[in-house]
């Protein structure tokens, strides 16, 4: 695998270079010690985790540093939740003070029921937490258009979603995610909506930078095999998209040589 | 607003909640008395971040609003 991985370009995101173009959430995993342990079998080395208020009964089991070394993997806190654009940066701020580093998956819901991205508010967000010297990933619908401007805004990384939160859909749109993927300069991570490893292999075949994911191995029926599965998936898929697929054809082509008539 | 009570004591709201602590005590006291570890929390005290290094030296006031957050799993 490290060979053929060899001939890629390395999965930097904001001149911060990533070992796995996989990158996981730690939400919803039935106990700590499987979270755990599916994390290092999905070989990522970026992990989401969101910030909440203390739940003094509870802290030991949710207080998500007690399980997880900041040493091993990279932190990369969320503003899962959040429904404004003040929100976001309130619990950004509030991320960031927790001093491991100033990098951020900014998430601003505008609907309950789909969980899709308030763009605007985003956009809003996004402007002002660069400016206050956030490296912002930015949680996005799969529209160009806002993907633009979150770069223009300063975006290290824009991450349209293959379906809804939580959804396990799978990659709904591949023609509006490589239209991004083609028209953006900033690494592309398509972020929410993956429900199995075909899922994740399809997303990185449009070449996509990477995938971010969560529900999709803890949800699973053996979470740490399906990291397992994910990991490779994310592999298997960015090497045929560097490989090239061949070309698709609605009538049969013998690979074989003809029989002499 | 220093209305300490006669057992010096003041109440603050943590967390949403009502409790009493004793009154002048500082932030870390309080993370003491919470069994909590500074490293492992953020504390917002009135909706300002305090730095961390302020703990020791922030007084609570009565009426003070604290919110104490910390990393949990999220995707």
């Amino acid at each position: 695998m490290s060979t053929h991985a060899s001939a890629d370009t390395p999965f930097v995101v904001g001149n911060r270079e990533f070992g796995s173009r996989l990158i996981v959430g730690t939400g919803k995993y039935p106990d700590n010690e499987t979270m755990v342990r599916a994390i290092r079998a999905s070989g990522s080395d970026m992990v989401t985790v969101a910030v909440r208020r203390i739940d003094f009964d509870r802290t030991r089991e949710e207080g998500i540093l007690y399980h997880l070394d900041p040493g091993e993997f990279f932190l990369l806190a969320n503003t899962a939740g959040c429904y404004t654009a003040e929100d976001a940066i309130r619990y950004a701020r509030l991320a960031r003070a927790a001093g491991f580093n100033e990098w951020l998956k900014l998430e601003v819901i505008g609907d309950e029921t789909t969980l899709l991205p308030d763009t605007q508010a985003t956009l809003d967000a996004a402007r002002v937490l660069v400016a206050e010297g956030f490296k912002v990933m930015a949680y996005t619908n799969e529209d160009l258009i806002t993907a633009l401007r979150l770069e223009d805004a300063g975006c290290v990384a824009v991450m349209p979603l293959a379906s809804p939160i939580g959804s396990g859909l799978g990659l709904l749109n591949p023609y509006y995610v490589r239209a991004i993927k083609e028209r953006c300069e900033v690494p592309i991570i398509v972020d929410a909506g993956v429900g199995t490893a075909s899922d994740a292999c399809l997303t990185m075949e449009q070449g996509v930078d990477g995938v971010l994911m969560n529900t999709a191995i803890a949800a699973a029926r053996d979470p740490v095999r399906m990291a397992a599965a994910m990991r490779e998936a994310v592999v298997a898929g960015r090497l045929a998209y560097l490989a090239g697929r061949m070309p698709t054809r609605e009538v049969a082509v013998p690979s074989s040589p003809p029989l002499p008539k | 607003m220093t209305t300490t009570g006669m057992d010096g004591k003041v109440t603050i709201r943590l967390n949403g909640k009502a409790r009493e602590v004793g009154a002048d005590i500082t932030v870390s006291g309080l993370l003491d008395e919470l069994g909590l570890v500074p490293g492992m929390v953020v504390v917002e005290r009135n909706r300002e971040i305090l730095a961390r290094e302020s703990y020791a030296t922030v007084r609570l006031s009565e009426g003070d609003q604290l919110e104490l957050v910390h990393f949990v799993g999220g995707g």
